[in-house]
């Protein structure tokens, strides 16, 4: 099942409080998003362990729930 | 807790094979937008690599997610280090981070 726009904001800002979220609909079906987050909490990290820590925060949703989704991180 | 059976093919594979990337389809005919965007900056920067179609095999396509505690596909890995899917390679390669760390790691590009 897709998940909306608003679901993945809630829930990155859950994990990232400060976080600046930019997501836009690739595909109008709420299964294909490019999301673009800018955190504190990124930095230091290496684009892995970023895209780790965002994958963490939507709970498991990504690769069942979310089919696709278009990620880049930056502080 | 023993580790799954395919980790020791997964390790094969990328121990054996200088660039590696687990995808959905062949390098041939990769059978998904992000598996052929991957596929193509390889071929575009003249990497030689092994396309390993996870769909051929649901024990592969579970196993490589697990293996690189990563939960999509496709996955890169360059002399046996997970570099990322399709969204890290791009920028990589956009940087030019993705030429450099081949050069590093001594593999041949064209």
């Amino acid at each position: 099942m897709p998940l909306a726009a608003s679901t993945i904001e809630s829930l990155i800002l859950e994990a990232f409080p400060d976080a600046k979220i930019k997501i836009t609909d690739l595909a109008g079906d709420n299964d294909h998003w490019a999301v673009e987050i800018i955190s504190e909490a990124f930095k230091g990290q290496n684009r892995i362990s970023q895209h780790k820590m965002v994958y963490s925060a939507l709970k498991g949703k990504m690769g069942g729930e979310l089919h696709a989704m278009q990620l880049k991180t930056s502080y | 807790m023993s580790e799954p059976e395919i980790f020791k093919s997964i390790r094969n594979e990328i121990e054996t094979n200088d660039v590696v990337l687990f995808m959905k389809g062949s390098a041939k005919f990769p059978q998904c937008g992000f598996s052929a965007a991957v596929t193509h900056i390889l071929n575009t920067l003249g990497v030689e690599f092994k396309g390993i179609n996870v769909l051929e095999d649901p024990a592969l396509r579970e196993g490589i997610k697990q293996f690189s505690d990563w939960p999509t596909i496709p996955q890169l890995y360059i002399k046996g280090e997970f570099i990322g899917g399709c969204d890290i390679t791009k920028e990589m390669a956009q940087t030019g981070e993705l030429q450099g760390l081949l050069k590093e790691k001594g593999v041949k590009v064209a």
